[in-house]
């Protein structure tokens, strides 16, 4: 009796394997964890740098509009650490990125959920993955081989700017806002539509006004997905900028954007010099935008969660 | 006007949309290809790329944007493997720390590939000593890769019905061999989909090596295959100018008289890379299918 009682206490090899198996698939999930709170720590920190240790006042950095840290300002007696000028840059390119993508986005998934269901999968689906699949230094090349010639054409001057910027952002984003719209849109549910069409609705009625209206916070999300994309972005920008960092004065006049700075810059600098913790300090901007991105989706899904 | 009206254009304009944007990609599309193919031979894609003079190929640069790739999968596979299983098979679903981690893995996913790039060239080429090098490299694209990876494996799993985890439990197997015996045996085919498409973006991706991997492309011995030799294209510890890389770098400061003409038909070579990773992905998937079910 007692060998039996041994036995069925004692932990089975099987109990034993599947202790170390969710054991090792712990340890992934936590070393994933673990990396996520990496970057996050070890950026603020080489980001802080330059308000503790160079001692910059932090409304300097983000109000100033000199962007020049390696030249002393005569006047102020502190070096051009406004970073101003390429955080307009940045918002700049992503707002207008984002507002000419919506339309097309919004349009290209309806046409695919409720105008032509067939084609929309047969054709627009593999259109869209594979926008979604062309790497950003081959939309850079374009950027630079089609659109900043047709940029000068029209406007003169160099052609590089947040214009450019903005159009090859456009459609680098708009498979991603418009992949996401599509599952939005497929996820309302089918007796809205008949709901509508019963009354009497025209397709396009019931498109406006019932399924784009039940769909608006999962377009939102798509949107501000979208929007980090393109504030993150940094090689396709660069190339098309013109990487100049002073204020922006027109949307065809070179300019610069965080991104665009500090791809350029990290190499030029040595590491824990005032003119690389400025980098720093842009990358954590960088990095709490995205942050800020993540908290603004999570809030629409909540709001759109209680109708 | 009346609703009608209203309908019939608004259905126009919906057409044109969705042409313009299939548009806009079939263009870019022919662009590449155009002004690439031409400029495509076995001596470009074969010998090593030059900085002064023209005639330079993009050997050296595609051969480490592959071995890179595949390091950064052998990497990033089994851990995004792990985490997925624990988030499908293991997690409770309304747990406080499974949302914190889904949390991590949604903030991981948004990071602009510039920082993640930063923070591999702070860690392990500055704090690490390891120098730009090809291992750099491979961590940073981990970073960038493991929570597309993790995403799409965990669907993969969770597309497997319930009823084969509660066959697996009636048959008195425990629930890791459920998931090795029986959930991942029929996950293979959509797992595979998904670590193809990974690696096309993987294979693309410039901004997360610059600082990592390296702008510099020396020349290799390919006759040495000692990895611990500096010259032998196996050392992960030299440094690797990607294809990727390569091309925003001679965009940007490249001083070769043959600066369009490299770029054109490097760009092509990505591309059609790109496309075949794409395009390969779901075939395989479904080959796979057919193989292991008989279907």
């Amino acid at each position: 009796m007692d060998l039996i009682t041994e036995k069925i206490k004692k932990t089975s090899l099987s109990t034993k394997q599947d202790r170390f198996g969710k054991a090792i698939s712990i340890l992934a999930l936590l070393f994933i964890a673990a990396i996520v709170v990496m970057i996050f720590a070890f950026v603020i920190t080489r980001g802080f740098a330059t308000f503790t240790s160079n001692k910059i006042n932090v409304f300097d950095f983000l109000f100033g509009t000199n962007w020049n840290p390696s030249v002393v300002d005569k006047k102020t007696g502190l070096p051009g650490v406004g970073a101003a000028p390429l955080i307009i840059g940045s918002l700049a390119v992503t707002f207008l990125a984002a507002l000419i993508a919506t339309p097309f986005a919004i349009g290209t998934a309806v046409f695919m959920t409720e105008v032509a269901k067939k084609r929309g999968a047969k054709i627009m689906q593999p259109v869209i993955e594979l926008l979604v699949g062309i790497p950003s230094v081959v939309y850079g090349v374009i950027g630079l081989t089609v659109v900043v010639p047709f940029v000068r054409s029209i406007f003169g001057g160099t052609g590089l700017g947040i214009l450019s910027g903005t159009i090859v952002l456009c459609v680098m984003i708009l498979p991603t806002i418009t992949s996401m719209t599509v599952d939005t849109l497929k996820a309302v549910p089918r007796h809205y539509r008949e709901s509508a069409l019963a009354i009497g609705a025209t397709r396009w009625q019931m498109i406006y006004k019932v399924i784009l209206r039940a769909a608006t916070p999962g377009i939102l999300t798509a949107i501000v997905f979208g929007m980090a994309r393109a504030f993150g972005e940094a090689l396709a920008v660069q190339m098309v900028i013109g990487n100049a960092a002073n204020m922006p004065e027109s949307l065809v006049s070179p300019s610069a954007t965080l991104t665009s700075v500090l791809t350029m810059g990290i190499g030029n600098t040595v590491m824990g010099s005032l003119q690389n913790n400025v980098l720093w300090s842009l990358a954590m901007i960088l990095l709490l935008m995205s942050l800020v991105f993540n908290i603004l989706i999570r809030w629409i899904g909540s709001k759109g969660e209680l109708k | 006007m009346n609703a009608k009206t209203a309908d019939k254009v608004a259905t126009g304009v919906i057409y044109a949309i969705a042409g313009s944007v299939a548009l806009v990609l079939f263009a870019m599309l022919a662009f590449i290809l155009v002004r690439g193919l031409p400029h495509l031979s076995w001596h470009f894609l074969t010998s090593a790329a030059r900085s002064f003079e023209a005639g330079g190929g993009i050997g050296i640069q595609l051969f480490n944007s592959f071995y890179l790739l595949i390091l950064a999968m052998l990497i990033s596979f089994p851990i995004a493997l792990g985490a997925a299983i624990y988030l499908n098979e293991y997690a409770k679903k309304n747990s406080l720390w499974v949302s914190i981690v889904r949390t991590s893995i949604e903030v991981m996913s948004s990071l602009p590939s510039v920082v993640v790039g930063l923070f591999g060239f702070l860690i392990f080429v500055v704090k690490f000593k390891l120098g730009f090098s090809i291992l750099s490299g491979a961590i940073a694209l981990t970073i960038f890769n493991l929570p597309i990876l993790t995403r799409s494996i965990e669907t993969s799993l969770s597309q497997i019905p319930n009823l084969q985890r509660e066959a697996g439990a009636a048959l008195g197997l425990s629930r890791f061999e459920t998931v090795i015996h029986i959930i991942l045996p029929a996950s293979v085919p959509s797992i595979v989909t998904g670590v193809v498409i990974s690696a096309g973006r993987v294979f693309g991706e410039a901004a997360a090596l610059i600082y990592t991997a390296g702008q510099s492309a020396p020349t290799l011995d390919f006759t040495d295959w000692n990895p611990f030799n500096m010259a032998s294209p196996l050392s992960p510890f030299r440094p690797a100018e990607t294809l990727a890389v390569h091309i925003w770098k001679i965009n940007s400061e490249g001083i070769m008289p043959d600066i369009s003409e490299v770029s054109a038909g490097a760009s092509a070579v990505l591309i059609i890379v790109v496309l075949l990773f794409n395009f390969s992905a779901r075939r395989l998937g479904q080959l796979l299918y057919k193989k292991l079910t008989k279907a």
